[in-house]
């Protein structure tokens, strides 16, 4: 990956950034830093603003208060797709793949701050155009063979199943060739054996790759296996973070998870 | 290239390609083999069309072609950007009157020259025109639509949906309103202007006589300056024929070569989901502009060469009821595809015609005995209180029954709820699924 910002310094911090709708305050005064090569996660209730801090870092929402800097730059008030050029790649929680468009043209599509040829190229195709296209659907056919989606790749993704979408969706994001991947609920509503192949496919990632993943996810036992560093968020506020045994030992947390009433070593038990 | 196994691709240029396989290229071939030879009215071929379309097939068939490069140019906004636009006749007019202005009569370079000099009109009608050859006008045309495209993109970007259709309404009525208060240039309301003939010269018309070298709307022959040769003797619609087929395959292969490159899948994404995208990288308001402009550069070219095909317009033609026949093009075809779009233009503007033809087929039949005329003196009436058939023979007939233009509406629009309901891919779609279910024949899964 390309330069990782100020040396030793991390890749992207977010600084007590508060993120209102109306009445509502989505994130309230939320403050995180992650490292080059780190796989930081985001756990938290449903609605506790874990969606509208990625949200945030891809600037479809602009927090009303606070900053976020990646590569030591801040990028409040940029366009989202300046934020994209700039290396940060996501997927959604509700997949938002192109349903029209094929396996292949989905992942092409990541490749397009990577590629260069202009509109009046593409029409006249012989050239450039072509040479530039040809090259990169090899590198889309890397990332199909990678993620495991050959006998996919020319149909349409909407006729896809919900787990092959998810994986397409994963290899769009990586066709951007990141250096930070936003991971919003990957292995939501999936069975153990698509948990696991999708937990493989992110360590590959930051094994093989070394790409900086923020991995948001209500499966715990997922979380607390592969993260590095945590973020417990409640109600948009930040309740706790660290080392996934210190974040299990946090009583706020539990009290979170679990409600007021509940003590330390019922949270325990409870599964974290 | 696997010639034993159709489908088994060996390179990826191979799999990008227009038609990957032979049997498509074979079949295209063969097709436009075959309708050049009808065009040429070599008998067999030209017998088939004729009976579809009766003797003069090929002067509706022209105006399908016009159609199909306008029509391409509603399905890059339309289809692949997903931007819902009803002022594809505004930008049509547009190229048209950059058609007129700088290839319209003004010869000797005359700008603007008092018109009833050469009609014997009362009234004193200018047109203005510079007389400049088509090899200038036709890709103005473009290029001005083009701009006027971009010019109006600010407020046309900003909005989605609904209001983006009603902001291009708004554009439809704006232009009829300047095009009936400049008469000199747009023509008038009712006998609308003459526009450039379909002639290639190097420069100006300086006179009357034939200093162009190809000329589309007179008989003669073509090419007969080769020495030693009569040329080859074509009709006008036979030339004007291979000039919009010409032009249709440019665009059709432009536009082709835009959907499978970079561009084309930005403006796709945009359609589908256009916060994604935007998060991968493509800035929607740039595209979204992009599609606007290369639509209206389409619409443009489309726009000037209708006019030059009907030879005589005036602003009333670039009217809502045109915008939405590329609409109705686009659903029974199939939006997003080329090949949707081609089959929509062909079906919207060449079945009204078979069916005004078959009616007056039936209307010579109807007179005769035996049971086909039995069944046809059934489904027309002339209008008298005894004949109750649904089909009027009268074209000025009101109310029950119907005249065969307000069958045509009614038929349309049942079709297009049908399509919208069953087949969203059109026509394209019912294709892929006769295509899909032989690929796999005898096994159906
Ligand atoms: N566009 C929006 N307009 C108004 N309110 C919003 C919007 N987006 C999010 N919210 C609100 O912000 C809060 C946080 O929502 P968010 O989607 O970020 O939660 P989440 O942690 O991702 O929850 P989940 O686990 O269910 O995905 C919720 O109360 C939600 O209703
Ligand atoms: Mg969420």
């Amino acid at each position: 990956m390309s330069n990782q910002g100020t040396i030793g310094g991390p890749l992207l911090e977010v600084e007590d950034i508060t993120l209102r709708f109306g009445g509502v305050t989505a994130i309230d005064g939320v403050s995180f830093h992650v490292n080059p090569g780190e796989l930081f996660a985001i756990i938290g209730p449903n609605g506790a603003g874990k969606t509208s801090v990625f949200n945030s870092i891809s600037q479809v929402y602009r927090p009303q208060e606070g900053d976020i800097r990646y590569k030591g730059e801040s990028i409040m008030g940029k366009r989202p797709d300046a934020v994209a050029r700039l290396g940060i790649a996501r997927t959604f929680q509700n997949i938002a793949l192109f349903g029209q468009m094929t396996v292949i043209d989905n992942i092409l599509t990541g490749r397009h701050i990577q590629m260069h040829e202009s509109w009046f190229a593409g029409m006249k195709w012989f050239g450039a155009a072509k040479k530039e296209e040809m090259a990169n659907r090899a590198r889309v056919e890397d990332i199909i063979d990678f993620l495991e989606i050959q006998a996919w790749r020319k149909y349409p993704v909407a006729l896809l199943p919900y787990g092959i979408q998810k994986r397409v969706e994963l290899g769009r994001a990586l066709a951007m060739d990141p250096d930070l991947l936003l991971l919003d609920e990957p292995v939501a509503g999936m069975n153990l054996e698509e948990t696991e192949d999708m937990a493989r496919f992110i360590l590959d990632i930051r094994s093989e790759l070394g790409i900086s993943m923020i991995l948001v996810e209500h499966d715990m036992g997922l979380v607390m296996d592969i993260a590095d560093r945590i973020l417990v968020v409640d109600f948009g506020k930040p309740i706790g973070t660290g080392y996934p045994d210190e974040v299990q030992a946090n009583p706020d947390v539990i009290a979170a998870y679990l409600g007021e009433d509940f003590s330390a070593d019922a949270g325990s038990a409870a599964g974290f | 290239m696997a010639f034993g196994r159709p489908l088994l691709r060996t390179s990826y240029a191979e799999d990008a390609a227009i038609l990957p396989t032979w049997s498509q290229r074979g079949a295209l071939g063969v097709a436009g083999f075959a309708l050049a030879l009808a065009a040429l009215g070599v008998p067999f071929f030209e017998a088939i069309p004729a009976f579809l379309l009766g003797g003069t097939w090929l002067t509706p068939f022209n105006t399908m072609l016009v159609f199909a490069v306008a029509a391409l140019g509603i399905n890059i906004l339309v289809g692949v950007t997903g931007q819902v636009s009803l002022g594809h006749s505004f930008f049509m007019g547009v190229g048209a009157y950059a058609a007129v202005l700088l290839g319209g009569d003004g010869r000797g370079g005359a700008a603007c020259i008092p018109f009833h000099e050469q009609l014997g009109l009362l009234e004193n009608t200018t047109r203005c025109g510079l007389g400049l050859p088509i090899w200038i006008w036709l890709p103005a045309s473009g290029i001005a639509a083009a701009l006027v495209g971009i010019l109006v993109s600010p407020a046309a970007v900003r909005v989605r949906g609904l209001y983006l259709a009603i902001v291009t309404v708004g554009l439809v009525f704006i232009g009829r309103h300047l095009g009936n208060m400049l008469p000199e240039y747009a023509g008038d309301a009712e006998s609308g202007r003459r526009w450039p003939p379909l002639e290639f010269r190097w420069w100006r018309r300086t006179d009357d006589s034939g200093d162009a070298f190809i000329t589309f709307d007179e008989k003669g022959a073509w090419f007969s300056w080769i020495p030693g040769t009569d040329g080859i003797t074509l009709s006008d619609d036979q030339k004007a024929f291979f000039f919009y087929l010409f032009v249709v395959i440019v665009a059709t292969v432009l536009a082709k070569n835009l959907m499978r490159s970079r561009t084309g899948r930005a403006l796709q994404a945009i359609r589908d989901r256009d916060v994604a995208a935007e998060v991968m990288g493509v800035p929607e308001r740039e595209y979204k502009r992009l599609g606007f402009a290369l639509s209206s550069a389409y619409a443009g070219v489309g726009g000037a060469l209708l006019a030059v095909n009907l030879a005589r317009v005036g602003p009333p033609e670039w009217s809502l009821f045109l915008a939405v026949d590329f609409i109705a093009i686009l659903l029974i075809g199939g939006a997003g595809t080329i090949a949707g779009t081609l089959m929509g233009t062909f079906f919207v503007r060449l079945l009204p015609k078979m069916v005004e033809r078959f009616t007056e087929k039936n209307a010579d039949l109807a007179e005769g005995d035996g049971p086909v005329s039995t069944i046809a003196s059934l489904l027309l009436t002339d209008g008298s209180r005894s004949d109750f058939g649904p089909i009027a023979t009268s074209a000025q007939a009101t109310g029950w029954p119907l005249p065969v233009a307000l069958w045509n509406f009614v038929i349309f629009g049942v079709l297009i709820v049908v399509f919208l309901i069953a087949e969203p891919l059109g026509l394209f779609g019912i294709w892929l699924r006769i295509r899909n279910y032989w690929k796999g024949w005898p096994f159906s899964y």
